[in-house]
């Protein structure tokens, strides 16, 4: 059979560095930095006290507070960002069989923060379990690709992909796929996360994951830098429409570019650690190629998973060098974790959509506060550092790995 | 209006996120005033924390109205 084309038709975005589409491009073209000192909880005794919170959001501005009430922070984000990518889709009634519009969602934890009220309010209490009877429908990942459809009344496939922070890069291969079988017409997809909460901060403190850079928060996302000591926890989410072309251009849409191959595999090797040579990158990135049937030659910009842990980010490096050849440097690449943090679950769909005005801006996005070079990367790799570059771009490759040896690959093409 | 039905009136605003004007002592929380089973059990439980008293679910599932809530925590909040 023929597979149908899969193109992207709407965008939304909630991140550390902007609230909407808009002001994410501007954010991520100016080097901005969505980090500061947190704010969510009383951090004085973390490790870390700083984090990518998502700025001014106001939950009752877009979701009646009865509503939003029953959502936990995570989903909160997802249901904003989905509307604004339907809106900018200009998907309805009119236009489209809701029956055969998906929603398939990323999320690498769900309601955290709400498993965590609930527990310390049974804690603080005298045993007799008295918990609130929206603890489990807020908690479990799945609740947003369920309220999103509830909203909407998209009846088609539902659910949400779990592969830590691959997730939402792994639910848009399950939204493309079903596509461009024919099995649905549309899907919502994307991914959102919201763990800047006591658990989170400490749980990824004690394994070492976290920047413990608190005297200067701005420039503690260094991805490829020398000096950098871990991540920096995001948070929010991107949410993109992907729709059948031929569907999309009968209702006269606009096509932003088109999904062309989605790659995957798994390390196979650490529960934590990614694998020494980075061949689960290697063959995630290789799968993806060989799926959009295109030449390694053809990428233009990879946007990496790069997170700025000491391990990570030279691993996939080499993993680009084993499968580029010379061309790892000619090929633009950059992080713009270094600017948002890491949003997890979500960070494939904030990624997937920095790619994707990328190519509409014909502009790739900076590394910033990167200063000095890791010596370990061949200094003939562009990092695109501190400064976005214009370019001319046709193809964008954006990876993400996951804890659990997950790896999952994008490929986008202008048409 | 007795200070517990205020009370009472002011969790139940604030949950279902409706008007004052509608929490009157007749209105049913899921005919009226758009509560599924769910807000249901957590109008109860608010009720419990607020009065420090337990429902029993025998009795809570004859509290259906504003003005049965208001009676009940009446004659049993300490």
């Amino acid at each position: 059979m023929t597979l149908k084309r899969v193109v992207v038709t709407g965008l939304g975005a909630l991140t550390p560095i902007g609230n909407t589409v808009e002001e994410f491009w501007n954010g991520l073209s100016n080097g901005v930095s969505g980090c500061d000192f947190i704010t969510r909880f009383d951090a004085t005794n973390f490790k870390t006290r700083f984090a990518c919170e998502v700025k001014n959001f106001e939950v009752t501005d877009f979701i009646p507070r009865q509503d939003a009430r029953k959502m936990d922070l995570f989903t909160q984000f997802g249901v904003v960002i989905a509307d604004q990518a339907i809106a900018d889709s200009g998907l309805s009634d009119e236009n489209i069989n809701k029956e055969k519009v998906g929603v398939i969602w990323g999320s690498g934890i769900g309601g955290l923060k709400t498993f965590e009220d609930e527990m310390i309010g049974f804690a603080q209490g005298n045993g007799t379990p008295r918990f609130n009877p929206f603890f489990i429908p807020k908690m479990i990942a799945d609740s947003v690709s369920g309220q999103i459809s509830i909203k909407h009344g998209f009846r088609g496939p539902n659910y949400v992909t779990v592969s830590a922070c691959s997730s939402a890069n792994n639910a848009i291969i399950d939204a493309f796929n079903y596509i461009r079988l024919g099995r649905i017409v549309a899907c919502i997809s994307g991914g959102s996360e919201a763990t800047v909460a006591q658990a989170g901060v400490g749980g990824f403190n004690a394994l070492k994951a976290l920047s413990e850079r608190n005297d200067d928060p701005k420039t503690a996302s260094r991805p490829y830098d020398r000096d950098r000591d871990g991540f920096v926890l995001g948070e929010g989410g991107g949410a993109i429409v992907l729709e059948e072309y031929e569907h999309a251009k009968a209702r006269g849409a606009k096509i932003y570019c088109e999904l062309i191959g989605g790659g995957f595999s798994s390390d196979a090797y650490h529960i934590t650690a990614p694998h020494p040579e980075g061949y689960g990158a290697y063959l995630s990135m290789k799968d993806a190629l060989e799926d959009a049937q295109i030449a390694p030659e053809e990428v233009d910009y990879i946007n990496t998973h790069g997170t700025s842990t000491p391990l990570g980010d030279p691993q996939e490096i080499k993993a680009i060098e084993q499968l580029f050849g010379d061309h790892a440097y000619k090929v633009s690449i950059s992080s713009t974790k270094s600017m948002t943090g890491h949003l997890l679950g979500g960070a494939g769909a904030v990624e997937s959509v920095a790619g994707i005005l990328a190519l509409e801006h014909q502009m790739v996005p900076p590394t910033i506060n990167l200063d000095n070079i890791d010596e370990v990367i061949d200094p003939r790799i562009d990092l695109t550092p501190n400064v976005a570059k214009a370019k001319k771009l046709n193809v964008v490759l954006s990876n993400c790995f996951g804890f659990g040896g997950h790896n999952a690959t994008l490929i986008f093409r202008k048409i | 209006m007795s200070d517990i039905a205020s009370k009472v009136k002011k969790i139940i605003v604030e949950k279902l996120g409706v008007d004052e004007t509608e929490v009157t002592a007749e209105a049913s929380f899921t005919n009226d005033l758009g509560a599924d089973s769910l807000d249901t059990v957590e109008l109860i439980m608010e009720f419990e924390k607020e009065f420090n008293v337990s429902i029993p679910d025998d009795q809570a599932e004859n509290i259906q109205t504003v003005g049965q809530a208001i009676t009940y925590l009446e004659e049993n909040s300490k």
